[in-house]
């Protein structure tokens, strides 16, 4: 283990940092069922709506999971203030529920999944520690309820992002969407996009692929098409107060896109001329990252290098990517980033993002 | 910001023979292909198109900013005809005044990526007539490609069978957007094939393919569109590697066009991640993923990334790694890189002829 992280550790747990991508146990129907009405508890028992699983980024890989967490008694916060909240000494942890209801069809039961499960994060979490903060997740799939979905929220200001997969069913660039982001910027929610396919499409340009491990690489592929789309669609200038924060989305790959899009803008600006700026300056203001995973070389040296090519010191947000294995033991920051932005890192730049935290 | 474009550097520059890597050649009327075509299929084309999963005939879906599908303004060759498509004007043009010693010929002639795919095996087989008849048969600095339909194998096997004891052809060209992930084993005949022989397997970004152009859908613009393209070229190499292609034939060549580079380092560090969680879904694969890439994998440099500070690319460039780059300028194409000013970093005299010569002659055995 890289020992100057090591050595971080304690200095970590007194910085109040705030993890910007936790995941609660996924819940299966089950642990639903309390929060749908007559109707849906009687359709989801019927026709088998139970266990809500993204086959693109499944819940029990075993490989996906760190060994020691999962050993822990316990379960739900508990277990959650055991291995994370507690020992790292967390102001507040984001929950990111990564489910397949974005991968549903049926867009009222998509709805009905969805608010099934704002409410039990609420109930379940939100209410039993008064650290964590949550991510609404929303129907993609029906715009109109996705913006009630907002509404029906937006005096809970511990939900303070609103959650989308870097794959879904459109590029999230497009004006159908923008219903939703107009409600999210009146209520000073933030976009979260997670890694993660529907597999509406095949997350190659050749399909399909064989193995889980490629299916991971490719979620570059998703963030970086949707980071295209955000610019050329719009998004950013439009929506100047909404931060999107792409989550567990890898960091080292932006930089290389960024460069290549303010080239192609300079010779390819007519096509979009209601983007002013270098799509560069627009990703920089604001675009986010959480920082498990980074893609880091090897040579903890090297990440520095990195750092600078993003040139934005607000851009990153801490984040664990609990219970996943992105990192062992405590090497939760990666090893090689600069002091001086630590500050940056754990805390600041997330209050900067998130509207609805409170310092 | 820096600017590290040297005087010097463009002198020496004028004395290095260039290796090309990416010139597309156009037909200068339809009929020039057509003469190589047995009447069966001129008389198809004539009657039924050629139909891709281009949705639109004729031109291109994510429309360019330049007249002629996105070309330089000033390649538009004098006697007439589309840019690219007079060799006189493109010995005047691009060869003689930038010293290019070599130069890949990599047609867009979507052979490979017709539906009908007899028919596409014989646009293949008519475009490599062509390119030995109007290009590296009238100038031996131009080197063609081997166009074969991967998606019909043994039609592929045949043509390289065809193909392969002429030296004017320097590799086998298949489009990055195959039907299936590049490193299944439908495939793995022509890379045998490939291997076999020390012909380099050239993926060039492709206009069209059967599978949405990102994992999010089809996107809307051309800007979103033209990035896209070096995720084709992203899933290539990690197929490849994922499915064991290069454990299975070793030295196999694979040169990656026209997607830029600088994401292939971000690649390959997540590669090597994700291989390390997860070695046991892919067993076959025995090394890091990086390791096969540093071996087997090479990439032409256009369209070159331009970070704001130029001296950031240095970086690139090292974790790259100097010995994968081939220059390209992707002539006439409106992004073209011109090669003295394409890299505004400074580089050794060595660093130079390794990236604007040497690698590339290694990899396409050019004399």
């Amino acid at each position: 283990m890289d020992t100057a992280v090591t050595e971080r550790r304690p200095m970590l747990s007194q910085l109040g940092a705030i993890d910007c991508d936790v995941h609660p146990d996924a819940p299966g129907r089950e642990d639903l069922l309390p929060y749908f009405d007559e109707y849906w508890r009687e359709i989801v028992t019927t026709r088998d709506v139970d266990r809500l699983e993204l086959t693109n980024f499944p819940t029990r890989t075993k490989p996906f999971f760190r060994e020691d967490w999962k050993a822990t008694d316990g379960k739900g916060v508990e277990k959650l203030r055991k291995n994370l909240l507690d020992p790292y000494g967390l102001k507040y942890a984001i929950l990111n529920c990564v489910t397949a209801v974005h991968a549903i069809y049926d867009p009222y039961l998509a709805t009905a999944v969805c608010r099934a499960t704002n409410d039990w994060l609420k109930a379940e979490w939100l209410d039993r520690d008064p650290r964590l903060r949550a991510s609404l997740v929303l129907p993609w799939q029906n715009p109109e309820a996705a913006v009630e979905e907002i509404e029906r929220f937006a005096d809970d200001k511990r939900f303070v992002q609103v959650l989308a997969l870097c794959m879904g069913e459109m590029p999230l660039g497009r004006r159908i969407y923008w219903p939703i982001y107009e409600a999210a910027q009146r209520h000073g929610f933030a976009l979260g996009v997670h890694a993660g396919s529907a597999y509406r499409h095949a997350p190659s340009q050749s399909g399909f692929l064989s193995y889980l491990a490629e299916d991971y690489v490719h979620q570059v592929q998703g963030f970086a098409a949707q980071v295209g789309s955000f610019v050329a669609e719009g998004v950013l200038g439009k929506f100047p107060d909404m931060k999107i924060v792409l989550i567990e989305s890898g960091v080292s790959w932006l930089p290389g896109q960024m460069w290549r899009m303010s080239k192609d803008w300079r010779g390819a600006r007519i096509e979009i001329p209601w983007v002013k700026e270098p799509p560069s300056a627009l990703v920089r203001r604001q675009i986010r990252m959480t920082t498990q995973p980074f893609d880091a070389p090897r040579d903890p040296a090297e990440l520095e290098r990195i750092i600078e090519h993003l040139d934005a010191d607000d851009m990153l947000l801490f984040s664990t990517d609990y219970p996943h294995a992105q990192f062992e033991g405590d090497a939760a920051i990666p090893a090689g980033f600069p002091e001086r932005l630590l500050d940056r890192l754990v805390r600041d730049n997330a209050l900067a993002t998130y509207p609805r935290l409170e310092d | 910001m820096d600017h590290a474009v040297l005087d010097k550097d463009t002198k020496v520059e004028a004395k290095l023979g260039i290796v090309d890597c990416d010139i597309h050649p156009a037909f200068g009327s339809p009929a020039e292909l057509a003469k190589f075509l047995p009447v069966r299929w001129r008389d198809h084309l004539a009657d039924y198109g050629q139909r891709s999963a281009n949705p639109v005939v004729g031109t291109l879906p994510y429309p360019r900013m330049t007249p002629g599908n996105g070309m330089r303004r000033d390649a538009w060759p004098p006697n007439g005809g589309p840019p690219a498509s007079d060799l006189a004007y493109l010995q005047e043009q691009l060869l003689d005044p930038l010293g290019i010693e070599y130069g890949i010929l990599q047609p867009l002639a979507a052979g490979s990526s017709t539906l009908n795919q007899e028919l596409g095996a014989a646009m293949c087989s008519a475009v490599n007539d062509w390119q030995l008849d109007k290009w590296t048969g009238p100038d031996p600095r131009l080197k063609a490609s081997i166009s074969v339909t991967q998606e019909d194998v043994p039609a592929a096997l045949a043509e390289i069978e065809a193909r392969i004891g002429d030296r004017s052809f320097a590799q086998i060209a298949i489009p990055p957007r195959t039907i299936e992930p590049a490193g299944r084993r439908r495939y793995w005949p022509i890379y045998e094939a490939a291997e076999h022989y020390d012909m380099p397997i050239g993926m060039h970004s492709a206009a069209y393919g059967q599978h949405a152009n990102s994992g999010a859908g089809w996107l809307n613009f051309y800007i979103e569109e033209h990035y896209a393209f070096s995720h084709s070229l992203q899933s290539v190499v990690t197929s490849m590697v994922f499915e064991g292609v290069f454990e299975r034939f070793p030295k196999l060549k694979l040169v990656v066009v026209e997607g830029g580079f600088a994401w292939a380092a971000p690649l390959m560090w997540r590669l090597d991640k994700q291989w390390e969680r997860m070695r046991s879904e892919v067993p076959h694969v025995k090394r890091p993923p990086s390791e096969y890439i540093r071996e087997n994998v090479w990439f032409t440099t256009q369209p070159i990334e331009e970070p704001e500070n130029n001296r950031h690319l240095l970086d690139t460039l090292r974790w790259v790694g100097i010995d994968r780059l081939m220059f390209s300028t992707d002539y006439p194409h409106w992004d073209f890189d011109d090669p003295r000013y394409a890299f505004k970093v400074p580089l050794s005299p060595t660093e130079r002829a390794q990236i604007f010569r040497d690698n590339a002659k290694n990899v396409y055995r050019l004399p």
